[in-house]
């Protein structure tokens, strides 16, 4: 089992990204559970949401506290929200920023991720960029299948069409693709010393 | 075809392919899902004829669904929690009129203190009110079981409630296989009403009933209680003949051959249960899960048949009785034969909170080592309680108690 637990903060879309990886594990052909944890929903206050993807059914409800990825939407949560807790220590952790990652204060449980398992991602400038709101889920979830490869990019697009009218979703899509290039490029980058 | 959905759309889609005619329902956390999306399929005509009448309360919810009920229609409605006591003397007078309402109840908590979150209590207190409460394990399962609730419904002229864990269901993203229309039209005929508001040939619903005839009228709601006994496994051996799943009936056993410690339970914690179950099996302990699928009516007959081999019943239950104890637990405890097993309540989940597979085989554990209490409350902050009792002595003024609690669990000895 593949756990993926998701912080935002209300507005950014944290609800929606769990529900759209587990609709395009689904298209895989694997079993996906995408739940909330919702507190009193409102704007900007933190939200998380989890995503368990499996090959077996998924008979389980209790909330993830081991996750095998940590995508964290705003990054000013570092501070307030025990981003990493349970995480595990062959776990993948992705971060919406443009800055590089040594200078958001990340904790050591990060630090001791295997490398190339870590990534920054500037998925609200992406969003922007390509969307035209500063929405960062989507981007983060392309970013996302580059850096676990536990879904394809193409089963989020599939996912995307899904979800949302044909103008939207192709600007969805092609703001997951530019965040799923950035982080291949960076894992690429990251490879090369040692090649 | 299975698709990954919202168990709440997964509900929506499924109470309209059983056409009902008028759904009238006031908005409430966690059911609101459900019935904005019946709302949009009205409102566009994928669900026709239907009428959506908007009201002002949940009472107002739950009278029109009797009148439209009591017209001939078939009528759907959707609460959670506040909302079903604000509408509970119209609950009691759906069940005693014999008016075949289906209402899903999104399970949550009972204020105050207010909580929004997943618990019982809501469905626990309206047990004696005369409605079927039957509750889901999966989405799937509460989605078939709005087509069977129809169907036992209007079967018995009896309301049924189907209840499904707010939030963790409602709010939860998985695979569903909606029931084709087509299976559902031939599983649930047009609905041929008992009694009906009809202008050319009169009656009266709802008349004064004196000491004289009372117990006679209770009493007969009663046996079709009874009824629905044989009417609910009968149904779901049909809806499973038609669609291959074995949703709804009475009870779900789960390895429960040699079982000596069987743990008993309602509702998604199931899911978690089992997983549980399965990892102590692997250690070579004999456990068994038994899911209590119909509510109201109790299946007495069909629980003590289950629990017949066991040494150990643990109850997990998600509600319960203050000053007393466990609601099904007293329930299966009466199933139980008088030289039977062991019994013991765990009260866990109340408000939201999670009980987790690690949870359940601590219980098993002590259940097991012979220390688990007749009645026990899953990770209950002792110290917690212990600090505001220590404050109601030292003070006539402490307070008021639930905010003292949430500043002490603030402060730091906070459960998560």
């Amino acid at each position: 089992m593949f756990q993926v637990r998701i912080h935002g903060r209300g507005g950014q879309g944290v609800v929606t990204a769990a529900e759209l990886l587990a609709v395009a594990a689904f298209d895989q052909g694997r079993h996906a559970q995408a739940f909330p944890s919702f507190g009193s929903e409102r704007t900007g206050a933190p939200v998380v949401s989890y995503c368990r993807i499996d090959d077996h059914e998924i008979r389980t409800r209790e909330p993830i506290d081991a996750p095998d990825a940590v995508i964290v939407q705003d990054v000013t949560l570092v501070h307030h929200v025990d981003l990493f807790g349970g995480l595990s220590p062959s776990g993948y952790v992705l971060v919406n920023t443009s800055l590089p990652l040594d200078e958001l204060g990340l904790d050591g449980r990060v630090e001791a991720l295997p490398d190339g398992h870590v990534a920054g991602c500037p998925a609200t400038e992406l969003a922007l960029a390509h969307v035209g709101r500063a929405v960062p889920n989507v981007p983060l979830l392309g970013a996302f299948c580059a850096l676990t490869g536990e879904v394809p990019l193409e089963a989020l697009a599939r996912a995307l069409r899904h979800r949302f009218t044909p103008e939207v979703a192709e600007r969805n899509v092609a703001a997951a693709g530019a965040a799923f290039d950035l982080v291949t490029d960076l894992e690429e980058a990251h490879r090369a010393p040692t090649a | 075809m299975l698709q990954q959905l919202e168990g709440s759309r997964a509900i929506a889609e499924t109470v309209a392919r059983c056409r009902p005619e008028v759904v009238c329902a006031y908005p409430i956390s966690p059911q609101t899902h459900i019935i904005e999306a019946i709302g949009a399929m009205v409102k566009d005509g994928r669900l026709a004829p239907c009428e959506f009448i908007n009201v002002e309360s949940e009472y107002a919810a739950m009278s029109v669904s009797i009148g439209a009920s009591a017209a001939g229609a078939r009528s759907y409605t959707a609460t959670a929690s506040q909302g079903l006591l604000f509408m509970i003397e119209a609950v009691y007078n759906a069940a005693g009129l014999g008016l075949p309402v289906v209402m899903t109840l999104a399970n949550r908590a009972i204020g105050a203190p207010i909580n929004i979150w997943n618990d019982h209590s809501d469905a626990m207190a309206v047990r004696d009110a005369g409605w079927i409460q039957l509750f889901a394990e999966t989405n799937q399962e509460a989605a078939d079981l709005h087509v069977q609730a129809f169907r036992l419904a209007e079967a018995l002229s009896v309301p049924v409630m189907v209840c499904m864990d707010g939030f963790i269901l409602t709010h939860a993203v998985e695979a569903v296989d909606l029931v084709d229309q087509a299976v559902v039209d031939s599983f649930l005929p047009p609905y041929e009403p008992r009694q009906v508001l009809d202008p050319d040939d009169p009656v009266s619903i709802g008349a004064m009933v004196g000491p004289e005839a009372f117990e006679e009228v209770r009493y007969l709601a009663h046996l079709r209680q009874l009824d629905a006994l044989e009417l609910i496994p009968s149904v779901a051996e049909e809806f499973a003949a038609l669609t291959g799943r074995a949703s709804g009936g009475l009870v779900h056993p789960y390895r429960l051959e040699d079982a000596d410690t069987v743990i008993v339970a309602m509702g998604s914690v199931l899911g978690t249960i089992k997983d549980a179950v399965d990892a102590r099996r692997e250690a070579g302990e004999r456990v068994g899960v038994l899911g209590v699928a119909a509510f109201r009516p109790f299946p007495v007959a069909a629980v003590a048949d289950a629990l017949r081999r066991a040494r150990r019943v643990i109850v997990v239950e998600k509600a319960f009785s203050l000053g007393m104890g466990g609601v099904l637990a007293t329930d299966v405890a009466t199933a139980s034969p008088a030289s039977g097993p062991d019994l013991a309540t765990v009260v866990a989940g109340l408000g939201g909170r999670p009980i987790t597979r690690r949870d359940v085989e601590g219980i098993i554990e002590r259940s097991a080592r012979g220390t688990l209490p007749r009645l026990s409350f899953l990770n209950l902050d002792e110290d917690v309680v212990a600090r505001e009792r220590a404050r109601m002595a030292a003070s006539r003024r402490s307070g008021p108690f639930a905010e003292n609690v949430l500043r002490d669990v603030a402060a730091g000895g906070a459960h998560r």
